[in-house]
């Protein structure tokens, strides 16, 4: 009798037993989380197939893809994890591609930087949050617009670094940072504070923020997969991913 | 490796924290052990609440409190013109609080085990409190404070959720070695991260030994 009711007990301990049919698991790049849970929802509608997300950095994603998570699609926020993916043989070959490009914006919510936004960052007191230049791929286009428009030498000592272009906002909306250059998906989507300064960065100051998936070689299932990639390219697809701030690459089915 | 700046500031954020936290731990735990007041088991609340709160929690309400819009950190922007989070103050301020529970428990215990009993024959034979303190207490709870100083200092070593979320990973200011190890392994350096890693390893390892060692010793005496 014990031993039947234990065996309930693990049964609904872990509903993945129970149901292995038409799933996948989505790892996804924290900055895309809200977009692909979206996605996901309308991609379930579309083929009845479940699908579950699991959100986390690129780089820890990463880390655990390599040491075998069972995730069936990634979605990173940069092009360099997938590309390793593809060359260590972990990604089924031809299965990646760019799903969203990501916009920078200079935002604060600062009363002082009310009337010259654009111009905010040359005279700028006090500190300035971006993301970690080493680790997310915002960072590296803040760093990227920074050096590329003159400031950076007069702001470097200034900047505080986010463990991620979310985390960076954060610092922002609690008016530790006086202005930060953060994700347009985020300033969109978040319940902020009201923005005295939403200033977009022009894209030509900085290299493309390339957001790839890829379908991983482990998955078992490899079909569904790739349909759930070619969904983000669908047109309802894309529409979820450019209302969430993204800007969208060219692709096709 | 470049991993030598981060671990000299992780020891001198461990250390500060750990000298400020026996000024505050010490006559706490000493109140904790003796009093009879109905406020003990808030007090005592109070202290643990650290060891059950994820450090996102305290990282959390410390970014709100210590940010300029904050009541402490308002107060301190007004002082300084400078904001507590993203400095190497805020950090030690954000370690005493992750850390107290850690220097208070092993304090009060010690001086529960070793009872009053000593300390007021000391009093009845004209020695002043300080002193009583200093030469009564203090050797018999020995062991107590080397805990309590061991494990506080391994602790803020050790810390790293809160120091992601108010330091703002400045190098020479916020940068730990914790947060120095995560950008490696998150940004696939895994060698430098596997050396700075080893060194943490070993020497959390040595301290924690070093203080079993002692304390075996202390309690064989």
């Amino acid at each position: 009798m014990f031993a039947r009711r234990l065996l309930v007990v693990i049964i609904l301990l872990v509903p993945a037993l129970a149901a292995a049919g038409d799933r996948l698991v989505v790892a996804v790049a924290s900055n895309f989380a809200g977009t692909a849970e979206e996605l996901a929802t309308a991609f379930s509608a579309e083929s009845a197939a479940e699908v579950r997300i699991s959100v986390g950095s690129t780089g820890k994603l990463y880390g655990q893809i390599v040491n075998g998570a069972p995730f069936d699609v990634f979605l990173a926020a940069d092009a360099e994890r997938p590309a390793l993916l593809e060359k260590t043989g972990r990604s089924v070959s031809g299965s990646r591609r760019t799903y969203a490009i990501g916009a920078l914006v200079l935002w604060s919510r600062d009363p002082g930087l009310q009337d010259d936004c654009a111009d905010a960052l040359a005279t700028l007191d006090g500190r300035l949050a971006i993301a970690n230049p080493v680790i997310a791929p915002y960072g590296r286009a803040a760093v990227e617009y920074l050096q590329a428009s003159g400031l950076w030498d007069k702001l470097e000592s200034s900047l505080v670094f986010g463990e991620n272009a979310s985390q960076t906002l954060q610092f922002i909306a609690t008016g530790n940072a006086r202005a930060g250059l953060v994700a347009a998906s985020h300033v969109i989507n978040s319940e902020l504070p009201a923005a005295t300064c939403s200033w977009p960065v022009p894209q030509d100051m900085h290299g493309p923020i390339e957001q790839q998936a890829v379908v991983l070689t482990r998955s078992g299932n490899t079909q569904l997969a790739l349909q759930f990639l070619d969904y983000l390219c669908s047109e309802s697809g894309r529409e979820i991913i450019a209302t969430a701030g993204y800007r969208l690459p060219e692709c096709e089915l | 490796m470049n991993g030598w700046g981060p671990l000299l500031l992780s020891f001198q954020l461990a250390a500060v924290t750990t000298i400020i936290l026996m000024f505050i731990a010490t006559p706490l735990a000493w109140w904790l052990s003796a009093t009879a007041s109905r406020s003990k088991p808030l007090v005592q609340t109070l202290v643990a609440l650290p060891i059950v709160l994820p450090p996102t929690v305290i990282g959390f309400y410390l970014l709100v409190l210590l940010g300029p819009y904050g009541a402490i950190g308002r107060w301190w922007v007004e002082l300084t013109g400078d904001t507590l989070t993203f400095s190497f103050t805020g950090l030690v301020i954000a370690s005493c609080i992750y850390s107290l529970p850690f220097a208070v428990q092993p304090l009060q215990a010690a001086f529960e085990a070793t009872g009053r009993k000593n300390v007021e024959v000391a009093w009845t034979l004209g020695a002043s409190r300080i002193d009583a303190f200093f030469s009564v207490v203090m050797p018999q709870a020995a062991y107590g404070f080397v805990n309590a100083i061991v494990l506080s200092f391994a602790h803020t070593l050790g810390e790293f959720g809160v120091v992601l979320m108010v330091g703002g990973n400045i190098p020479e200011e916020t940068r730990v070695i914790s947060i120095a190890i995560y950008d490696q392994v998150e940004s696939l350096n895994y060698s430098e991260a596997h050396a700075m890693s080893a060194l943490l390893l070993i020497f959390a390892f040595v301290v924690l030994l070093g203080m079993f060692l002692v304390n075996r010793r202390l309690s064989r005496r």
